[in-house]
């Protein structure tokens, strides 16, 4: 199953990492990512307040958006870009399909190929120095030669949080919303809290897969964007020789 | 050779990017509003309603809450007056004189009181009403079943559906396709919560919520809660009617099925 690696000029070897399937749904979970992002803050506008609870406490919302006076999230981050519930929602279902299926694909696949169990588990060793990695990745120094062959330990975690926390949080949140499902799965609505915590809870978790997104990319930028975006494009990431040495 | 592919590479990668910019900033809302692309989105209504007639099945009934959830403000949705000559009238006189018409595809059309409809089989149910905006409020209810009406005038074999005429319009229009109606197939119809209130919290139904008498279809959306219910037609198609997308939001993009 493992690819073998490619000896490049220059000492550098390429290693391949990320599969097939991994490229393609990494990418079309970006999509519906983006798509979703945008048309639930179209949904948003359309009653910019949250609440805790079952049903909403008009007069103490937990959070609203906006003054009243105009769209509370405006056009340029919203789809459509103007004021419009129905599209807003036609978008974001179809999406919302896309991402459930398209997470489902991929979590079957790493879970049976092994690359949870492989390439994002953290190891012992891993998780004994964890504390050190967080240093070096505070001063955005990057694992280099053989350590740079497979993810970190903060990494791997970031990741494990992110496919097996926030976006199952994200579709089950999503699902107990609507009035239907919940007439079947009430005792997850439940477990969220109720109707309004559930809807609340939707836009925290969207809220944190931004910041992940952000943090994301700023790693991406700061490890080596080119070499970074071949390896999600093509699959091979390029390991250089550490500096001054072999 | 090697340097004119280069220069062919790096003006093919400023062509690209240019291209990519400009459909970013017209794609999002040109592509928003082309038809093919709004078809296509309509397809999760058909996937959304399949799983989950599928996983509901005919009966499992929506959460029902007790006495001290109910909310203390509830938002009124829609029209809080029709305001109409007719409908003051009615009012006026507590609703003595309005009649809920039940006709279309029936054996044995109806001409229903108040009264009446007090005195058939009945359920109250204390349920969390979802606004389509987001916000939910609960109360409690009291209705007849809408499957004892339909006992009562016994659907003919070819009816499918059943529109809700309304005394309300959100839009003045002059063909009337602003007056609000809605569908709703014989599922939902028969299922137990699905009821024709006329009490909200133990008092007759106020006119900001939809006096005399309501529908509450408590596993959708609260468009689909008719207000104001002046006629019940049963119908084998809700193409001919209005727009014919099933329902005033229907009409205007909004999904018929509002499970979600």
């Amino acid at each position: 199953m493992p690819v073998a690696d490619r000896a490049l000029s220059r000492g550098r070897i390429a290693v391949y990492r990320h599969p097939l399937l991994v490229r393609l749904t990494h990418w079309l979970n970006a999509l519906c990512l983006l798509v979703l992002l945008m048309s639930g803050l179209q949904i948003l506008n359309a009653h910019p307040a949250l609440y805790w609870g079952e049903s909403s406490t008009f007069g103490s919302p937990f959070i609203a958006f906006g003054s009243g006076r105009s769209a509370a999230f405006p056009g340029w981050i919203t789809l459509p870009g103007w004021q419009d519930l129905a599209d807003g929602r036609r978008w974001h279902f179809f999406f919302a399909w896309l991402f459930v299926l398209n997470g489902l694909v991929y979590v079957i696949y790493a879970l049976v190929s092994g690359r949870v169990r492989c390439v994002l588990a953290p190891t012992r060793e891993q998780v004994r120095h964890i504390g050190s990695s967080l240093l070096e990745h505070l001063r955005l120094r990057f694992p280099h030669g053989q350590e740079a062959r497979h993810y970190n330990v903060l990494q791997k975690l970031t990741y494990l949080a992110v496919l097996f926390g926030l976006l199952p949080l994200m579709a089950l949140t999503g699902l107990t919303m609507s009035p239907g499902m919940d007439a079947r799965v009430h005792f997850l609505t439940a477990v969220f809290g109720g109707r309004q915590s559930a809807r609340t809870i939707h836009f925290l978790t969207a809220a944190a897969l931004v910041s992940f997104f952000l943090v994301h990319i700023a790693a991406v930028l700061a490890a080596g964007p080119l070499t970074e975006m071949r390896s999600i494009v093509t699959g091979w990431f390029v390991i250089k020789p550490p500096k001054g040495g072999s | 050779m090697t340097h004119g592919s280069g220069v062919d590479r790096r003006r093919w990668l400023q062509r690209a990017l240019a291209t990519i910019g400009g459909l970013a900033l017209g794609a999002c809302d040109r592509i928003s509003q082309s038809d093919r692309v709004n078809s296509t989105l309509d397809y999760a209504e058909g996937w959304t309603k399949g799983v989950q007639r599928l996983l509901l099945g005919r009966n499992t009934l929506a959460p029902e809450y007790s006495v001290r959830d109910i909310s203390t403000s509830f938002r009124a949705n829609g029209t809080t007056n029709p305001d109409t000559e007719e409908y003051n009238r009615l009012a006026q006189a507590s609703f003595a004189d309005w009649r809920l018409v039940v006709g279309g595809l029936v054996e044995q059309p109806l001409e229903l009181s108040l009264e009446e409809l007090r005195r058939m089989a009945s359920r109250t149910q204390i349920t969390r009403h979802d606004c389509v905006e987001g916000w939910s409020c609960i109360a409690k209810w009291r209705g007849a079943r809408l499957s004892a009406v339909l006992q009562q005038a016994r659907l003919k074999p070819g009816a499918r559906y059943l529109a809700f005429y309304c005394a309300d319009s959100l839009e003045l229009t002059l063909d009337g396709t602003g007056q609000y109606y809605e569908t709703i197939d014989l599922v939902d119809a028969m299922h137990p919560q699905t009821i024709l209130a006329y009490d909200m919290n133990d008092r007759p139904l106020a006119v900001r919520h939809g006096a005399p008498l309501r529908l509450r279809l408590e596993r959708q959306l609260g468009y689909k809660m008719a207000k104001y219910l002046m006629r019940i037609e049963a119908i084998d198609s809700y193409r001919g009617i209005a727009r014919g997308k099933g329902g005033y939001w229907e009409d205007r993009g909004y999904q018929w099925y509002a499970g979600i």
